[in-house]
């Protein structure tokens, strides 16, 4: 169960001397979804650039005004067939990878770890002052911090949008009502692309923090211990 | 590495020998939880060989994810892709609903007859003979043979402002005009629990449907677009229009239509790669 902390401890002659410390953070239901998520969202964003690379505009056909001309070397798939084919199998690891951790973390109650709520706006500011404008370090009694929490809180919801964005581009009938909600199947397929940014943002900013907070942090999203946590 | 680890024997006469420390050196997972999530309350112990121990294999229970690395061998990954498209496909047909209209739209909001864009795979205009074009029909129906353009105009007309959606990820929303392919289908005798319609072209250009969306009410035989007939570039004398499939199921140029249980080819593109069943 995620919290649980031990005491490591080494024990030469007849006194354990204790050398460490460390904390069960992640159960495996979101090892496992952590990872198969990474996968999947990697494969989603490298064939949507290929399936964007098919008509990279989001005005009108006649006359076409490309946006950017994406590089096909950085894009999954070769062609645009190709490139759908990864993006509609990949999207139900994506899509179930998130209901699974989202089930997961409301069921055993592990969400209170990570979710955002209004408590943690105090404790926004002084996080984005240590960050980015070398104020002092707050105190951290819990495993996130609120501005981790709101990243990740953030980053779960763009998950969400980027799934019915896909979902009233791919079923603008079925779903009719979904993609009216985006103004329509023609922007929808700009807030499809829109949120794949968001998330790529959200992506390199955890991948910072990950290389800045070292190798313990980073072993924990795959053993589930933090070895000598900071809290 | 640490062999010693490995040893069975190695921890055990540590706990035997140490009864406090043996019953906090049991499994991380039945250590106690510390209110709060933090460290305030005195946590347990947990020798550091075990220690190493458990996260080996907490380690080794993330590693079927790497499984998915089956995608980067070239010679699994065609089926497995196929097999997620076929997948993606089942759901599609899943979520087509035989009652549920495409959303129609203002004569105001139609894009300009000039700005919807034309695809073929090949060529813009195959040289259809309009004098002495038919419509051949085969398979599970009643009535086989050819139809000749004013038979399918003697049958309603229907008109409608629908979205048209490339796969290429452009849209248009254009008005046409023509007879519902289930009036068309009654007038043949066709067999309704038939599974497919195959369509062939003047430009060899091929499709098939399945049967729910062939009998959908906005799935027109489409001799008109923008009150004015057919212009070769847009499929001449005749072609398909689905508000509730992908662009290039609507297949232009029509020749040749067959009610059957058995798809030989799926489509032109659909061969290539493509989705099979494509409903939006």
């Amino acid at each position: 169960m995620s919290g649980t902390v031990i005491e490591i401890v080494r024990t030469k002659g007849d006194e354990p001397e204790t050398v460490g410390r460390a904390v069960y953070e992640h159960p495996l239901v979101v090892r496992w979804c952590h990872w198969l998520n990474a996968i999947s969202l990697f494969v989603m964003v490298g064939s949507g650039l290929q399936i964007f690379r098919a008509f990279p505009s989001f005005g009108a056909k006649i006359p076409q005004k490309d946006l950017l001309s994406w590089p096909k070397s950085f894009a999954i798939g070769g062609w645009l067939g190709g490139a759908l084919q990864w993006h509609l199998t990949f999207m139900w690891i994506y899509i179930a990878t998130g209901v699974i951790y989202l089930g997961y973390q409301i069921f055993s109650g592990n969400y209170r770890q990570v979710l955002f709520t209004d408590r943690d706006i105090p404790g926004v500011w002084p996080m984005v002052k240590h960050y980015f404008f070398f104020g002092p370090k707050p105190e951290q009694p819990e495993a996130y911090n609120p501005l981790q929490k709101l990243a990740y809180t953030s980053g779960i919801g763009l998950g969400g949008l980027s799934v019915l964005t896909g979902l009233a581009i791919w079923k603008p009938v079925q779903f009719s009502w979904l993609a009216w909600l985006m103004v329509g199947f023609h922007w929808a397929r700009l807030w499809h692309f829109v949120v794949m940014w968001a998330i790529l943002g959200f992506v390199l900013g955890h991948l910072v923090m990950v290389v800045l907070h070292g190798w313990n942090n980073f072993v924990s999203m795959l053993t589930g211990w933090k070895k000598d946590p900071e809290y | 590495m640490e062999p010693e680890n490995d040893k069975p024997g190695a921890n055990k006469a540590e706990t035997e020998a140490k009864p406090v420390e043996g019953r906090v050196a049991s499994e991380g997972g039945e250590a106690r939880v510390v209110a709060g999530g933090g460290p305030r309350m005195a946590p347990r112990r947990m020798n550091e060989r075990r220690f190493a121990e458990v996260s080996r294999r907490e380690l080794l229970k993330v590693v079927p994810v790497l499984a998915l690395g089956a995608f980067a061998i070239p010679s699994f990954q065609e089926s497995l892709l196929k097999k997620g498209l076929g997948f993606s496909d089942w759901a599609s047909e899943r979520l087509f609903r035989s009652g549920h209209l495409a959303p129609t739209f203002a004569d105001g909001e139609v894009t300009p007859f000039e700005k919807f864009p034309i695809n073929g795979y090949d060529v813009d205009d195959p040289g259809v003979d309009f004098a002495n074009w038919s419509l051949t029909v085969s398979g599970a129906v009643k009535k086989p043979g050819d139809y000749r353009l004013s038979q399918i105009q003697a049958l309603p007309k229907f008109r409608q402002n629908t979205r048209h959606v490339c796969v290429e990820g452009w849209d248009v929303i254009g008005r046409f005009g023509g007879a519902r392919l289930s009036d068309f289908l009654t007038m043949i005798g066709a067999d309704t629990s038939a599974r497919f319609l195959t369509l062939g072209c003047a430009d060899d250009y091929y499709e098939s449907l399945d049967i729910g969306t062939a009998l959908h009410p906005q799935t027109l035989l489409c001799y008109e677009m923008y009150d004015r007939p057919l212009t070769r570039e847009h499929g001449a004398p005749l072609r398909l229009n689905i508000p509730t499939k992908i662009g290039y199921k609507q297949a232009k140029y029509l020749t040749d239509l067959k009610v059957t249980n058995v798809l030989e080819k799926v489509g032109y593109w659909e061969d290539q790669g493509y989705s099979s069943f494509y409903g939006l």
